[in-house]
């Protein structure tokens, strides 16, 4: 009898609790599921590996990467084809410079992290300044408002009909050789992305009934653009963002092969190294193996989160 | 001996990390040939589940399963195998669905759409099949058949669309149709147009019909009998006139009060149910009702409610019914 | 439908305009020029001149650019100033070995990746989905020139399976006319010249592929998931139809839909890898030329490939749009 009792009392407790039960955010519910989901947790633990090894890197290294003691010391003559591998002092050997290639490897991805953040972010504020400006005149502007749209539209076209290398190498051979060149070079070539990309998700957005009603009710145009739509449009760009960083760090990299990355290999970078070893495959594949590794490691760290990222935040798979 | 007749049916759905779900629990009820038999009740409740059951198309996947019997002339669909089940799916069982413009394939002509059952269990080709497919939108009400057979869904209306689908299921003439809440996506005047197309090709061929809905009013138009759903459970089953005038299960009392009369006059409150399908109870056993239930007793948290049959085969399950003559 | 293609035709023309204007003005933006190119380092400033003079970039731009214009109506590139030939005869002479690279790439890349993508989704959760979805995944992560690097030397040079470089042995002697080596071997019936040809496309085409061919097993698989969950299957599972109608009819034409714009997406966005994999296996197509072309300031060379070039990265698309609408009647163009 007593379980009888027990049980109708649980019954009104849950009807209590029933009241309490609010709606999750977007966001909330999108990390709750990126916790639940292996291939987000993967990425994460590699990307965070990554970081901090970018911030570690110099502590960590054994010798120093720009020092070409193997040369100095007569062990390394890559001219004849002698480049020593891996010993208990130089775990991964030298590299063609007579360099400890372990503590290259270190403090190389500093820099690979550092090209592929900042060129994703120079994409990424272009590509969402064009089409945020476009999505916005589109969706509530007008006339004139389609005008503006229409006009940033084809000149993100002209720039999509180009191939993304051509316009890679052009832009390196306009500022000269150098890392800096590669970073703006390879944002540039997302720049049309994260446009189209913002300016669909916005046009989306402003056809939606809480627009309209935000209309109706008198508030702002450009209130409406910034605190509505811009605000509700941005999970798409957020997700490509993160994919973009993956491709980034792999077209620096083919950059570096054509030889456009920094002339100056002496500072460590991942896709200069893998450019450099390409005379040596034969000799020391390690050279070329173990930065391609870390790049394509570091690239699939980005690319399982951004995927992950897609799927969580994905209204259609949401439940 | 009924043309189909389902026992104990029961459907589970596990999931890793999940609770699993006893979609439908024990479901029994017959269909006569000719007969229109209703299966009403909330979303949720289960009757989907069990109309899938029965055609074999729930997913053939781990986590998924199904007990019971649903003997069909003889065979029992629950236990016969994949091919088989395509022999008869389309020919001797049909089904129409609730939404017809997702339930047709966008990028394929209604005429295909139509010849492909007859090409396949009737093995009509070319210009017979064609010539068949118009007589079939013909009889279905679609005006200007050989034109719309050209067509692609979304240049046809919801109630077109509709028809089409209805023209589908009976092509091949099948025994038994199960339509799953067919009027539930239409227009109110093209509803009533529907419900009217299926009771007339119900009663010209013979056809037996199972009446997804939870609508009473297609219930009190169209069913011989009525099994109320819920939670996975038949909780009363009647005759249409005994479960309209006399309801025992305070759960379709409830229906029958929530509907808005109009004899009601201004400022009559509305009688809805309180709370949702979703308040079920925390432990297996009891009735599922009884969070909602405004006659629940101690006993109803017990075991579940054993099946009363009452006079004229008017079955419910419930401890402390709605007494006999109380006006719904 | 034809009014579709030729409105389509005609946006063509502001956007090919508006890219020469800009591609007009950024190259002459570049710092040096082909004088740098042709004198070297022994040019004297008076020497630079005269050949800016002689190559008539010392005029004012508009005027370069109205003269640009009117040449280019008369469909005359001019001359390439490296190497003194037509731009058109260049064009001609390296883009098909560009298009026979890029075409075994995408012959490779939908061959194997709807099919694989497509049995990943019909036996979702086993070891094949598992190992195409994490396939795809290292595939798009693999920079396009490793790859290539790898491949040959794997099995050029240590296997000897594939020939290391070029796009023919040359001692085979083979008579070319449209310079697509396959299709001149196939046309001159020289079968063993088309089969070398082919030979050496494997490679390349491979590393080429692999970018497009990842991408491809994704979004097929995804495609066809999600096709799998829709009403009009279960209708059609209903109707009693064979197992292949059901697939073939209902499922996978439905799934094409956004396979058939990725893959447009992907054609025009192959140059960049046909560009790094022509490097790689010493193929000579337009890559290495358009390099070189961008270093010696090879201003006819570079505004006459890169425009033909987009021209036809449109012309893609135009096609991608037409076949869509042919598989999808909600948007068919009236």
């Amino acid at each position: 009898m007593s379980t009888k009792i027990d049980k109708i009392d649980r019954l009104s407790e849950l009807s209590a609790a029933k009241d309490d039960e609010r709606g999750v955010s977007l966001w909330t519910e999108a990390f709750r599921r990126l916790r639940r989901n292996p291939a987000a947790i993967t990425g994460a633990v590699i990307l965070l590996l990554f970081v901090i090894v970018a911030i570690l890197g110099p502590i960590l290294a054994p010798f120093t990467p720009t020092d070409p003691s193997g040369i100095r010391e007569g062990v390394v003559k890559s001219g004849q084809g002698i480049i020593p591998g891996p010993t208990g002092d130089h775990w991964l050997g030298y590299d063609h410079q007579g360099r400890d290639f372990f503590s290259r490897m270190l403090v190389g991805a500093r820099q690979t992290l550092l090209v592929g953040v900042i060129s994703t972010l120079i994409g990424l504020t272009i590509g969402a300044l064009i089409g945020g400006v476009a999505g916005a005149a589109a969706g509530l502007g007008g006339r004139v408002g389609r005008w503006i749209d229409v006009v940033l539209m084809r000149i993100v076209d002209m720039l999509l009909a180009l191939p993304s290398l051509l316009l890679a190498v052009s832009i390196a051979a306009l500022l000269g050789a150098s890392l800096t060149t590669v970073m703006i070079a390879v944002g540039m070539v997302s720049v049309p992305v994260f446009a189209r990309l913002l300016r669909g998700s916005m046009l989306a957005q402003a056809g939606g009934d809480y627009v309209l009603a935000a209309t109706s009710l008198g508030v702002k145009r450009n209130t409406i653009a910034l605190t509505h739509i811009l605000p509700n449009s941005l999970a798409p760009v957020i997700v490509q963002a993160t994919l973009t960083l993956a491709t980034a760090i792999i077209e620096a990299a083919a950059l570096s092969f054509l030889g456009l990355g920094n002339p100056d290999s002496a500072i460590p970078e991942w896709g200069v190294m893998l450019a450099d070893a390409q005379p040596y495959l034969g000799i020391r594949p390690g050279l070329a193996i173990w930065p391609a590794a870390a790049i394509i490691v570091t690239a699939l760290g980005f690319t399982l989160l951004g995927e992950a990222l897609r799927e969580a935040l994905d209204p259609k798979l949401r439940k | 001996m009924p043309l189909l007749d389902v026992r104990d049916l029961s459907v589970t759905f596990a999931r890793r990390g999940q609770r699993t779900v006893r979609a439908v629990d024990g479901v029994s009820f017959g269909v006569h040939a000719g007969e229109v038999v209703g299966l009403v009740g909330e979303s949720g409740c289960g009757k989907s589940v069990t109309s899938l059951a029965i055609m074999g198309l729930l997913p053939k996947q781990r986590g998924v399963t199904i007990d019971g019997v649903a003997d069909f002339d003889g065979t029992d669909l629950l236990k016969t195998d994949a091919r088989a089940m395509r022999d008869i799916r389309g020919r001797d069982v049909a089904m129409i669905f609730q939404d017809p413009l997702s339930s047709l394939n966008p990028v394929v002509p209604i005429g295909v759409q139509v010849t492909e059952v007859l090409t396949r269990h009737r093995g009509m080709r070319g210009e017979a099949a064609t010539k068949e497919a118009t007589a079939l939108l013909d009889r279905v009400g679609i005006p200007d058949p050989a034109r719309r057979l050209k067509e692609y869904p979304h240049q046809l209306s919801g109630g077109m669309r509709q028809r089409a689908l209805i023209a589908m299921a009976v092509a091949c003439k099948p025994r038994l149709l199960i339509a799953d809440e067919p009027t539930t996506a239409l227009d109110v005047t093209i509803q009533a147009q529907i419900l009217e197309l299926l009771k007339e090709l119900v009663r010209d061929s013979g056809t037996a019909l199972i009446m997804i809905t939870h609508d009473l009013g297609v219930v009190a138009g169209m069913c011989d009998t009525v099994n109320v759903l819920y939670a996975g459970r038949v909780i009363e089953n009647a005759r249409r006139k005994p479960l309209f005038y006399e309801p025992r299960h305070p759960y379709t009392t409830g229906l029958l009060r929530s509907v808005p009369r109009l004899d009601a006059g201004r400022g009559t409150p509305l009688n809805p149910i309180r709370g949702s399908v979703r308040d079920v109870l925390p432990w297996p056993d009891g009735c599922a009702f009884a969070p909602r239930c405004d006659r629940r007793v101690d006993a109803c948290v017990g075991e579940p409610p054993a099946l009363v049959v009452g006079y004229d085969g008017h079955g419910y399950r419930c401890v402390n019914p709605t007494p006999q003559g109380a006006q719904p | 439908m034809f009014r579709f293609i030729v409105r389509r035709l005609l946006q063509l023309v502001p956007t090919l305009l508006g890219l020469s204007v800009l591609l007009f003005i950024w190259l002459r933006r570049l710092p040096g020029g082909p004088e740098t190119a042709i004198l070297g380092e022994r040019g004297t400033p008076a020497l630079r001149a005269q050949v800016r003079r002689s190559l008539g970039l010392d005029e004012p731009l508009l005027i370069q650019y109205g003269r640009f214009v009117k040449r280019t109506l008369q469909l005359d590139l001019g001359t390439s100033i490296s190497t003194k030939r037509e731009v058109t005869t260049e064009f001609l002479l390296r883009f098909p070995g560009t298009v026979e690279l890029t075409i075994t790439a995408m012959i490779i890349a939908i061959g194997v990746g709807i099919p694989l993508g497509y049995l990943a989704a019909r036996r979702r959760g086993t070891w094949l989905d598992h190992a195409s979805v994490g396939g795809s995944l290292i595939g798009i992560c693999v920079p396009v020139f490793f790859l290539a690097y790898v491949l040959k030397a794997i099995f050029a040079e240590n296997l000897g399976w594939f020939p290391s470089s070029g796009r023919q042995d040359p001692t085979i002697g083979a008579t070319h006319i449209t310079n697509f080596f396959v299709l001149d071997g196939l046309m001159t019936r020289e079968w063993d010249a088309a089969a070398d040809a082919i030979w050496h496309l494997v490679l390349p085409g491979i590393a080429l592929a692999s970018i497009p061919l990842a991408i491809i097993v994704r979004i097929t698989r995804a495609s066809v998931l999600e096709v799998l969950g829709e009403d009009f299957v279960r209708t059609a599972e209903s109707k009693g139809l064979t197992e292949r109608t059901v697939r073939g009819r209902h499922v996978l034409r439905n799934a094409m839909l956004p396979i058939v714009t990725v893959i447009g997406l992907l054609t025009g966005g192959l140059l960049s890898g046909a560009v790094l994999t022509e490097t790689v296996f010493a193929f000579s197509g337009i890559g290495a030329f358009l390099y070189e072309a961008i270093s010696n300031r090879d201003y006819p060379v570079l505004m006459g490939f890169i425009l033909i070039i987009a021209l036809f990265y449109v012309l893609v698309n135009l096609i991608v749009d037409v076949s869509y609408s042919l598989i999808d009647p909600r948007v068919r163009v009236r």
